[in-house]
């Protein structure tokens, strides 16, 4: 049930996202460690992993932050490996972050505005007018994430919560075929968390979404397949339930709870 | 933002023609000269402010461009009182006996003005592609754009052949019109030019920075990594505006030079790039209007003490910038909006006047709460 290493794409279709043996060396310290993934589309899928597990470099690799020392990241079949973070962003790879990055000293619909005009360059975006189908967009994902009434409001007087929204929102207009989601609920309250896990189900009908996150309980919100890492590599996958009664999976939770407790 | 109606609306347009047609009739010819300086310095200093205020790149450098800008009017200047086949004076020191090549374009006035702002915005895009691409910033930039000034400072200090090296050249007894560069009425209509780039720079820079192209350029101050991963490219904006501003600083230079009279290497003395930056600190970064006011005020400021108290000035203009940099962080500007007077009136026994909308302080729930809180507040023992 569970294997070290997938190639999920057995089921005939071209995976959305495929890492093959892909491995990052800091210095010596291999972060990643010959890691294999794949993504179909419109899969909804939670990576978890104790701390310095990899989890975010594993994103960094496939945003263009960091080059993979060996290794291929593939979307669509197509490299991107060695293509800069604005290029693989139009590909169509968005990324929310660990701590809400929102563009503190613009209005909560001007982050939307900038979001939504992601694929405009410069000149476009000096002479062109926001178009009546982007505007439209930008007033439905504020009603979606709840800001309407902060729309013009500074985005860094936002409490937490609406920060962490109004990122998925902005990620959501930059209408990406793949999200990459890193801890979405950290700091959030349990009803809010509850909130965050069914907008993300929604989403995974349209889009392929990716998330990291910590909080299990979260996790099995989900209801998704679940990937475990372990330093730099994949642990296991499957079901939570199944993830959480391998016994290599408690090993690595609990062994490294206890060094921890005996520190 | 509040909504300006009416007349209100036009009101600083008002009051700044009202001056520029005044101020000439009523400044003596000297006073004049040195405000048309400091509003041409203004016009470096908004271009500091897009780049530094609002796009986060601090350079040190902008005195290249304005000495570019400044060195191609004083060509042209130098060429225009020439009878024909004549060199200008200065060539005859170093036995220099053709014209260089690089003058001759010089002798037209349609390219002499088109150079003064595109030559500077071709340096400037050129070298800001090339840091930016690399993906140098902060303080590596500062210091780099510090180090192309050195190199340029050296290199036009010690071309006496090419271009008369420290001495510099002088534009003030060239002829336009008929009239020397240097006379009064000429001064005062070169005053006038100068109101009206300002004007059209401070135009140019408000419609840069306030649609999404302005949200941009914040955004790359703010978090540029995360608009690389919403899918811009920080190096085209970048060098956008880097090449904007310094094509301001061009045309700010030769404003400066024909009312200066000369145009030297100093213009790219490390120390004068630095004093431009902090015009703009003290004005308000990202305020824009700011970074024309802290030019105006500050040199004027700087000519006033100097002729009073020669020695002091420094002294007085680096406490400036440690008290703005310590306590007003958003220049004198974001003082003002920030609501700076009424706290200084509040601190004088004034009675503060309440910050919100009248419709507000009008607004039954809310009358009803202030009023609690009073009665709270005057109870013995306070708001426990």
């Amino acid at each position: 049930m569970t294997r070290s290493t997938t190639s999920s794409g057995s089921s005939g279709a071209t995976p959305l996202l495929e890492l093959r043996g892909v491995s990052v060396s800091f210095d010596g310290f291999w972060a990643l460690n010959d890691l294999n993934l794949s993504l179909s589309p419109g899969d909804l899928r939670a990576v978890i992993g104790p701390n310095g597990a990899g989890k975010t470099t594993f994103l960094d690799v496939i945003t263009g932050k960091v080059k993979p020392t060996k290794g291929e990241v593939l979307f669509h079949g197509r490299s991107l490996v060695g293509r800069a973070e604005h290029k693989i962003a139009r590909l169509g790879i968005g990324r929310k972050f660990q701590t809400p990055r929102v563009y503190q000293n613009l209005t909560t619909r001007r982050n939307l505005e900038l979001a939504v005009s992601s694929r405009s360059g410069p000149f476009e975006l000096l002479f062109g007018r926001l178009d009546a189908e982007a505007r439209d967009r930008v007033q439905h994902l504020l009603g979606v994430v709840g800001l309407e009434r902060h729309a013009g409001q500074k985005a860094g007087g936002l409490s937490h919560g609406q920060k962490q929204w109004l990122e998925i929102a902005m990620l959501v207009a930059q209408d990406p075929q793949l999200l990459l989601v890193d801890e979405p609920v950290a700091g959030l309250t349990d009803e809010e968390t509850e909130r965050t896990a069914d907008l993300l189900r929604e989403l995974s009908g349209d889009h392929t979404v990716l998330v990291i996150e910590h909080d299990m309980e979260f996790v099995r919100d989900l209801q998704s397949p679940v990937t475990v890492l372990h330093e730099g590599h994949v642990l296991c996958e499957g079901s939570m339930d199944q993830v959480q009664s391998d016994p290599r999976v408690i090993e690595v939770y609990l062994g490294s709870e206890t060094e921890g407790e005996f520190n | 933002m509040p909504v300006l109606r009416g007349w209100k609306r036009w009101l600083p347009w008002l009051v700044v023609v009202a001056l520029a047609l005044i101020l000439p009739a009523v400044l003596p010819p000297f006073r004049l000269n040195l405000l048309g300086r400091f509003l041409s310095l203004g016009i470096v200093a908004l271009g500091i402010d897009l780049i530094w205020g609002f796009t986060g790149l601090l350079s040190l450098g902008q005195g290249i461009f304005f000495a570019l800008g400044g060195y191609g009017l004083g060509m042209y200047l130098q060429l225009r009182s020439l009878a024909p086949g004549e060199l200008p004076e200065f060539f005859g020191l170093y036995g220099v006996k053709t014209l260089p090549a690089f003058w001759q374009p010089f002798n037209s006035p349609l390219f002499t003005m088109l150079a003064i702002w595109v030559i500077p915005a071709l340096v400037a895009g050129v070298l800001g592609y090339l840091v930016f691409r690399n993906r140098i910033k902060g303080v590596y930039f500062s210091i780099l754009t510090q180090a192309a000034l050195l190199v340029f400072f050296n290199f036009f200090n010690g071309q006496q052949k090419l271009i008369n090296g420290t001495n510099g050249l002088k534009t003030d007894t060239a002829r336009i019109f008929g009239d020397l560069v240097g006379s009064a009425a000429m001064q005062r209509n070169l005053f006038w030019l100068t109101v009206v780039l300002v004007i059209a720079c401070w135009l140019l820079c408000r419609w840069l920075t306030r649609g999404r192209f302005g949200d941009a350029l914040i955004a790359i101050r703010d978090d540029e990594p995360r608009l690389r991963f919403t899918g811009y490219n920080p190096t085209a904006y970048k060098t956008i505006v880097f090449a904007l501003a310094g094509a301001m600083a061009g045309v700010s230079g030769a404003l400066y030079t024909v009312q200066s009279g000369i145009v030297s290497p100093q213009f790219m003395a490390v120390p004068f790039s630095i004093e431009m930056v902090i015009w703009v600190a003290v004005g308000g970064r990202g305020t824009l209007i700011g970074a024309v006011l802290g030019a105006v005020l500050i040199n004027y400021a700087k000519s006033l003490v100097s002729e009073a108290l020669p020695e002091t000035w420094l002294f007085i203009q680096g406490g400036l910038f440690l008290l703005v940099v310590t306590a007003l962080p958003d220049g004198l500007v974001g003082w003002w909006t920030a609501g700076g007077p009424q706290q200084i009136l509040a601190l004088m026994g004034s009675t503060p006047v309440a910050p919100t909308y009248p419709q507000l302080d009008l607004d039954p729930g809310v009358l009803a709460e202030k009023e609690q809180l009073r009665s709270v507040g005057s109870q013995p023992g306070g708001a426990e």
